[in-house]
């Protein structure tokens, strides 16, 4: 404990450090301007100091399909912002390191960022990991911290300086149990991978599945590299009580357990979660993937939405935006990214400074702000701020694409 | 339940035979040159990743499947010439460090040329399941079963009734007394890494449509058939296929009566005791130090 006190000491005092050559900067240009000023006869010297927006990303490596969709996004709406004048008058600077996935690096990227390049938020962490190593000093160092990463420990318990814009996983299991109680389902088999996703799925799947009269009652786990799921499924099919399956987990080992399912023929509802949400799933698992049940992000079925519906406008425009740039859909974790972008840029406008608290109250008061994953409604208990009608839509998979259930 | 029991032996003996043919891959080259090859499981990347882009430019399956087992052999053949035969003369443990090299470089350019999303193959007969006493066989099992015996029976007859194989077997014996004897070693080592990038190609051909292929897919197959050569004997053929499938058998048994929580840890707690007790594996030589 004693070394890690001792290096966030050390941060401050960098921190400090490049403040003040940044002032002795300003002065010295402060005292050539005005000679200039003085000999010119120009009175209008205050230069638009940019507003600096930091992120740290895993654009690279094992988690980089979160990363660089992402990357992505903040690129091209930091640019769209400064062609249309910026914020509060003043030019938006994104500075960006990639961290590969390592939380080390995350955490040596936040350093960087408060005190080398002075960012006035953060938006960063595209995993769980490299948000948590981050943490602490960002708290220490009280700079506004938007994180893109999807687990609930990032905000529960509240810090006062972290915000997030991903759903929950906690979010996904009970927007999934809701419909089986829909359905009148109520004894289920969990099956989920080992990985730090799908451990985290399964815990939070115990945790809220009592409160929608769901009972696990066959609970299976595989290695996330796991080519054949079939033992595992075939326990399941052994109990009778078993009404419905949940797959927790994300990548491709989803998709072999839907064609591993199928071919077994199990005739019972199989679930998956929101970590499959992507064309991908559908590709790898193909036709066995029918009829398989869903958590997805609104962007994934943007299209599909009613015209009424208060988040059609938003991830349309979204949709298009990114398609015409990069000629691809965007992801729902792109989406992450574009939240955090609006929510910061919508802080600073309501706070009217760059001033670190100003920004971070702001940031918490933010009410009904329309956002591509879902309606933020922050609060000073609530830094994520998403309910669940208006982020997650339970989707259904028929002939090959993403259907809305219609929720009577 | 018995049926619950052959369902276990189905899927157990389907991954094994995929684990046997890597294993043999490492196995020839390790015959022929005492290098054990950590490119192999690349080479069953390789296979499957070529596999899945030939046929997205239209190539008609058989076809694209043909080239990309040939493609896989050309890499082995590429490795032999640009990494192994250069340093020849550097002795086992530099080799075996550049074939670790070979593996990353193959996995960064994959990873560049290819991307890193997974893909899924087409199976080769369909997608309906089979269906008898109560077992689920998906027809691409069979395949797999079907290629690697027949692979298994054409190595068979090259290693004892062609001039070639039993070169290459002598050269293994003794690798001095080979050259003395008129056989060309070096082309023996070519030989042996174009079978080894083959036979790694093929499997990754095979096994691409049950478990789906990425850059990195190589990494943990090239593990698990290290694990069922090493079971089975380093060296030995028969010993590969037997490692290869006692893994498979094992691993889906311990993932459906006990927890696969396990599975991986009975499989290397099963070398251990195997290397304990019988040292050169269970169908190796014993080790013989000439002094």
């Amino acid at each position: 404990m004693e070394s890690a006190t001792h290096v966030i000491d050390l941060v401050t005092i960098e921190k400090r450090l490049w403040e003040e050559i940044v002032m002795l900067k300003k002065t010295l240009l402060a005292a050539v301007c005005s000679v200039a000023a003085f000999g010119l006869g120009v009175s209008q010297v205050a230069a638009d100091e940019p507003i600096r927006i930091g992120s740290f990303l895993s654009a690279s490596g094992p988690a980089s399909f979160l990363g660089d969709p992402q990357r992505k996004t903040l690129r091209l709406y930091v640019d769209r912002i400064n062609e249309e004048g910026g914020v509060l008058g003043r030019p938006l600077e994104f500075t960006y390191y990639d961290d590969h996935g390592a939380s080390d690096q995350a955490r040596t990227f936040a350093r960087r960022l408060i005190a080398r390049d002075r960012s006035h938020i953060i938006i960063g962490g595209s995993t769980t990991g490299a948000t948590m190593a981050a943490v602490e000093l960002i708290e220490r160092l009280e700079v506004p911290f938007i994180s893109l990463a999807g687990a609930v420990v990032v905000v529960e318990p509240v810090k006062k300086w972290v915000f997030k814009t991903p759903e929950t996983d906690r979010m996904a299991a009970e927007q999934v149990f809701a419909d089986m109680q829909r359905r009148g389902i109520s004894r289920i088999g969990l099956i989920s991978g080992t990985g730090g996703f799908g451990a985290s799925g399964r815990q939070q799947s115990h945790a809220v599945a009592a409160d929608y009269g769901i009972e696990i009652i066959e609970d299976e786990t595989y290695a996330p590299d796991d080519t054949d799921m079939t033992p595992q499924l075939t326990r399941i099919r052994a109990n009778p009580e078993v009404e419905a399956i949940l797959n927790f987990d994300f990548g491709q080992a989803p998709a072999i357990v839907t064609r591993n399912y199928a071919a077994l023929g199990i005739d019972r509802p199989l679930y998956q979660s929101h970590g499959v949400a992507s064309e991908s799933y559908l590709e790898l698992a193909g036709a066995a993937a029918e009829g398989v049940r869903l958590p997805v992000s609104p962007i994934l079925v943007a299209d599909l939405l009613p015209d009424d519906d208060p988040q059609k406008a938003p991830t349309m425009a979204f949709r298009e935006t990114y398609r015409e740039a990069y000629g691809e859909t965007p992801s729902a974790f792109a989406g992450y990214a574009y939240d955090a972008l609006m929510l910061a840029v919508d802080a600073i406008e309501r706070a009217g400074t760059t001033d670190p608290h100003a920004v971070r109250d702001a940031l918490e008061q933010t009410t009904d702000f329309q956002g591509v994953t879902g309606t933020f409604n922050m609060s000073p208990e609530d830094h994520m701020g998403l309910d669940i009608e208006t982020s997650f839509r339970m989707v259904e998979v028929r002939n090959g694409t993403w259907r809305l259930i219609e929720q009577d | 339940m018995f049926s619950d029991f052959l369902q276990f032996l189905v899927t157990g003996v389907t991954i094994g035979a995929t684990y046997a043919l890597v294993a043999l891959g490492f196995s020839i080259i390790y015959n022929a040159s005492h290098v054990i090859n950590f490119a192999q499981g690349d080479f069953v990347m390789i296979g499957g990743m070529s596999a899945v882009f030939i046929i997205a430019t239209g190539v008609p399956m058989p076809v694209a499947l043909l080239i990309a087992v040939l493609f896989g052999g050309l890499v082995g053949i590429l490795l032999y010439k640009g990494g192994i035969e250069p340093a020849r003369d550097a002795g086992v443990i530099p080799l075996i460090i550049i074939t670790v090299g070979a593996a990353l470089f193959l996995r960064g350019v994959a990873q560049v040329v290819w991307g890193r999303s997974y893909h899924a193959l087409p199976p080769f007969s369909g997608d309906e399941p089979i269906r008898f006493l109560g077992v689920v066989v998906m027809p691409q099992s069979l395949w797999v079963l079907g290629i690697t015996v027949l692979i298994v029976a054409a190595l068979g007859y090259f290693f004892t009734r062609t001039m070639l194989g039993k070169a290459i077997l002598a050269t293994s014996h003794n690798r001095d007394a080979a050259k003395l004897m008129g056989i060309n070693t070096n082309m023996v080592l070519l030989v042996s890494f174009a079978l080894a990038g083959l036979l790694g190609a093929v499997a990754g051909v095979i096994v691409a449509p049950i478990t789906f292929t990425y850059y990195e897919v190589g990494v943990m197959l090239g593990l698990k058939g290290f694990v069922a050569a090493v079971l089975g004997g380093l060296g030995s053929f028969v010993g590969a296929i037997a490692g290869g499938v006692i893994l498979g058998v094992t691993e889906a048994m311990m993932a459906g009566y006990i927890s696969s929580d396990y599975k991986d840890a009975v499989a290397f707690v099963l070398i251990l005791l195997i290397l304990f007790f019988m040292p050169s594996g269970i169908f190796g030589k014993g080790g013989v130090e000439r002094v």
